[in-house]
């Protein structure tokens, strides 16, 4: 399969490849990864007139700690978070979320940054983010940091004007208290896009009562979600496993799955359910509780 | 009258004029199997066309055209210096410009096969044979991250390679074979 003509523009730094934005606007496409755009482009579902390949810009890949923030550039591998000794000793969650991203050859390619402007509804980085309270950096004509909750607004929809890009994700570090943190993900073939996909982070205090709560939700529902009633119901009781099935229970009535070949919509919200407890009593298990 | 004649007049001009400024061809330096090569590129070549068509390299093959398959997979090195399994068909051959691949046929040195294409030849890893390229060079790219790895290793290493023959537990046999003789060799995987 070939893809429409296009031209092509490979910019040394973001500067330049926001003027071409800025010149071309929505006739163009920015080119991270590719592991998304370009099947779109062979499938002629996207024919942008210009492509501005961000793949030669130095200094958008890195992955460091600044005051108790992981700071990830957007052009960062998905493999490469898999495998940063960094993420798996601090952030551990995210490489739990990268090995379950495609394939080794699509990880090698793809980036964070490009999975996350793509925005696609079952994408496994946004839900991390959301339960993370990870905020964006945006370059445009000015820079802006935005919160991930605000992000991601519908299918292939983001915050993202059409001459900004994204150049990093923060993640801030939990601390004062325990950490529990997992993502489970459900998906019918190896490889595949998420049926429903889970990400839990829990902090506990002494008392082993939940202070705080991040629950994000992907691949149910028009853009992956916060699933902000089940955290309410967690937030400040001792965990029990009635309380983690009502907290599961109030994530798949906030799910809005359509139905399509990976399940009905019915089957897709008992199974944000399902997810949801267990992604939950995985996270407690790793703050040393089990229920 | 007039008006016919301005037309014929501008059509003329846009003959004369074609449209070959877009898109712009685009000049590339590759390395592929340690040769260089130089050419000129329309943007939307395909990597794996630009191997198969341009260089003759037809070991490297399409299979699903979708990303899904892996029988376009090729090393590529990468800004760390390292060896990294791609698949050449979700890649255009511009964005290949300065670097270095290796393709199926750049393993054997000599009539000496290398490890990985012995133990497919050994341990019956193939049957119609379409997917071996591809599969020997995602093997080839796990077992730099891993060189010793466990059966599931090994499965997931390949996840992004589909073959319709084997039921893939002779391939499975073969690269944990193949990892056994590179470690126990002492010899580097490449």
């Amino acid at each position: 399969m070939i893809p429409k003509q296009f031209e092509y523009f490979a910019p040394k730094t973001v500067g330049q490849a926001i003027s071409l934005l800025k010149k071309y606007k929505e006739d163009a496409k920015v080119l991270a990864g590719g592991q998304s755009l370009i099947p779109m482009m062979k499938l002629r579902l996207a024919a942008p007139k210009y492509v501005i390949d961000l793949n030669n810009i130095r200094g958008l890949s890195y992955i460091k700690e600044v005051g108790g923030v992981i700071r990830i550039g957007a052009l960062t591998r998905h493999a490469e978070i898999e495998h940063s000794p960094l993420i798996r000793q601090k952030l551990p969650i995210m490489a739990e979320a990268a090995e379950w991203i495609a394939d080794q050859q699509v990880r090698n390619l793809g980036t964070i940054g490009g999975a996350i402007s793509h925005c696609d509804p079952a994408g496994d980085w946004a839900p991390n983010l959301l339960a993370l309270d990870a905020e964006l950096v945006i370059q445009g004509a000015r820079r802006r940091v935005a919160k991930a909750v605000k992000f991601f607004k519908g299918p292939f929809e983001t915050d993202l004007k059409p001459t900004e890009i994204l150049t990093e994700i923060r993640i801030p570090l939990p601390r004062g208290g325990r950490v529990g943190q997992a993502y489970m993900k459900f998906e019918r073939k190896a490889g595949d896009f998420a049926t429903v996909g889970v990400a839990a982070n829990l902090l506990l205090n002494d008392k082993n009562e939940i202070v705080k709560a991040g629950i994000g939700i992907t691949a149910v529902a028009p853009a992956p979600f916060r699933a902000s009633e089940a955290e309410k119901i967690l937030v400040g009781n001792q965990p029990t496993a009635e309380l983690v099935e009502q907290a599961a229970q109030a994530a798949a009535d906030m799910a809005e799955p359509w139905s399509d070949l990976r399940g009905s919509a019915e089957y897709k919200k008992e199974m944000t359910r399902v997810f949801t407890r267990r992604a939950v009593k995985r996270a407690l298990e790793r703050a040393g509780i089990t229920l | 009258m007039v008006k016919k004649k301005v037309k014929k007049k501008a059509a003329r001009k846009a003959a004369r004029k074609p449209e070959a400024e877009f898109p712009k061809k685009h000049r590339i330096e590759v390395e592929v199997n340690g040769v260089k090569y130089t050419h000129e590129v329309e943007p939307r070549l395909l990597l794996v066309h630009y191997i198969r068509d341009v260089l003759g390299l037809t070991g490297t093959h399409i299979g699903c055209d979708t990303t899904h398959c892996g029988a376009c997979t090729v090393l590529m090195d990468w800004d760390d210096g390292r060896w990294k399994a791609i698949k050449s068909c979700t890649m255009f051959a511009v964005q290949a410009n300065g670097r270095r691949i290796l393709t199926i046929e750049g393993l054997a040195k000599g009539d000496e096969l290398h490890p990985l294409q012995k133990a497919f030849w050994e341990h019956h890893g193939l049957q119609c044979g379409y997917c071996t390229p591809g599969m020997i060079m995602s093997a080839l790219g796990y077992l730099m991250i891993n060189p010793n790895p466990s059966e599931m290793d090994v499965r997931k290493g390949i996840s992004g390679n589909l073959c319709r023959c084997t039921g893939y537990q002779n391939i499975v046999k073969a690269i944990l074979a193949a990892a056994e003789e590179i470690r126990s060799s002492g010899k580097p995987i490449l």
